[in-house]
């Protein structure tokens, strides 16, 4: 199982980027657990400084900007 | 590549055409007599939201690729171990050029701070990066010339590096949430991925997308407004209370601007009207950067982060820079 986490407290963009997580691994049978993470201190222990970002199983992906849903599809398998 | 070049000539055409498209079009429409209100109006409206909107998209298009040079990440090694003075002044450049979202504002402060950055220089990055954009540049070049638009520019950063400097002088780090100081991140590189010029030009075409589909009907309002002021409202009506004589105007405006929030697009043309109509430049541009540069909506953000007589502090120390370039304006013009 493939651990999602969508990090950002709000911003329109980080929903989106949450429903594209829901629907990629939906779409591919991906079996993955996503979670929101709002809290500040838990997005900011990834370091991260631009919302959303994304960390999948421990690695941060991306921050401050969408990714592809190829590259987002890619990034759940080879976690996986 | 190709045809990036074919669609900024097309580009360049239109533009430098767009005065006659524009009476050609009117001239159809038997908009013939410039002497009545509507007409007049009409005209105005025009000719100036295709100006710019073609200046906005050409703009967004160049910052994007601009941008895709600068990261958060990137600034914030530029700006560790930087002396106060040297750290302001390069916060506040490096502000115009940075990819920012006021939504970002809260994990950017943490990551500079917890960096080492000093407080008065990330809140010099904080300041100019929202007030200092290139939707506020370009308007201000498409409606006034290249002369404000760099006098915006300048004034606006001088605003950035001396609020932040002093503020670093004041040693208020006491007004930050202490858990702000307790985070211990781990600073992971996110692989850089190698991108080519066409990838830059991709990260161009985003921005148009992004930034022009969010603020195009900001400005069609605001110049539909500015049009019929334009025709409409008699030259000297602001003159009384928001030109030179009044030496109350400055502070007022920027009382006022501070809780009023909107992005360039929507405030710039409505300040147009407001310099149209008798208001003096200090004073409308005093306007206009409080409008874009503080926010209630930042300081409520910022809140999480900072106390709140730091906010007041913050906000009162950028208010007061605003309101002395404002004064010094209503001076020199």
């Amino acid at each position: 199982m493939v651990v999602v986490k969508v990090l950002g407290s709000g911003c329109a963009r980080c929903s989106e980027l949450e429903k594209m997580c829901f629907n990629v691994a939906a779409e591919n049978n991906i079996d993955a657990d996503i979670q929101k993470i709002t809290d500040l201190k838990e997005i900011m222990s990834h370091g991260i400084m631009q919302t959303p970002g994304l960390v999948i199983n421990g690695k941060v992906k991306i921050s401050g900007k969408l990714p592809n849903a190829v590259t987002l599809l890619h990034w759940m398998q080879e976690s996986n | 590549m190709w045809f990036v070049g074919v669609l900024i000539a097309l580009w360049f055409i239109i533009y430098l055409n767009l005065e006659s498209i524009s009476a050609f079009i009117c001239n159809i429409a038997g908009l013939t007599s410039v002497t009545s209100d509507y007409a007049r109006s009409v005209e105005f409206f025009i000719f100036e939201v295709p100006k710019v909107l073609m200046l906005l998209t050409l703009i967004v298009f160049l910052m994007g690729i601009v941008r895709s040079y600068f990261s958060p990440e990137k600034t914030r090694a530029l700006l560790e171990k930087k002396s106060l003075f040297l750290g302001n002044i390069l916060a506040s450049v490096l502000g115009i050029f940075t990819p920012f979202c006021s939504c970002s504002a809260v994990p950017l402060f943490i990551g500079f701070v917890e960096a080492g950055i000093p407080l008065g220089v990330t809140l010099s990055f904080l300041i100019a990066a929202p007030m200092i954009n290139e939707i506020a540049v370009i308007l201000l070049f498409g409606l006034f010339g290249w002369k404000t638009a760099m006098i915006y520019v300048s004034t606006g950063l001088f605003i950035a590096i001396l609020s932040g400097y002093f503020i670093g002088k004041l040693k208020l780090q006491k007004y930050v949430e202490p858990w702000v100081y307790e985070i211990k991140s781990s600073r992971q590189e996110i692989g850089e991925e190698k991108i080519n010029f066409g990838g830059r030009i991709e990260s161009g075409y985003a921005a148009v997308k992004d930034i022009v589909s969010k603020v195009w009907l900001y400005i069609v309002v605001g110049v539909g407004i500015g049009s019929l002021a334009h025709g409409y409202v008699p030259a000297d009506f602001l003159a009384g209370f928001m030109g030179k004589s009044a030496w109350w105007a400055v502070p007022l405006s920027v009382l006022v601007g501070i809780p009023l929030y909107s992005n360039a697009a929507g405030i710039i043309p409505i300040v147009q009207v407001l310099l149209e109509k008798g208001a003096s430049l200090g004073t409308a541009l005093a306007f206009m950067m409080s409008v874009i540069g503080l926010s209630l909506p930042e300081a409520i953000i910022l809140k999480k982060v900072l106390k709140i007589q730091m906010i007041f502090i913050f906000f009162g120390i950028v208010g007061i820079g605003i309101i002395i370039v404002g004064y010094l304006f209503n001076l020199i013009y």
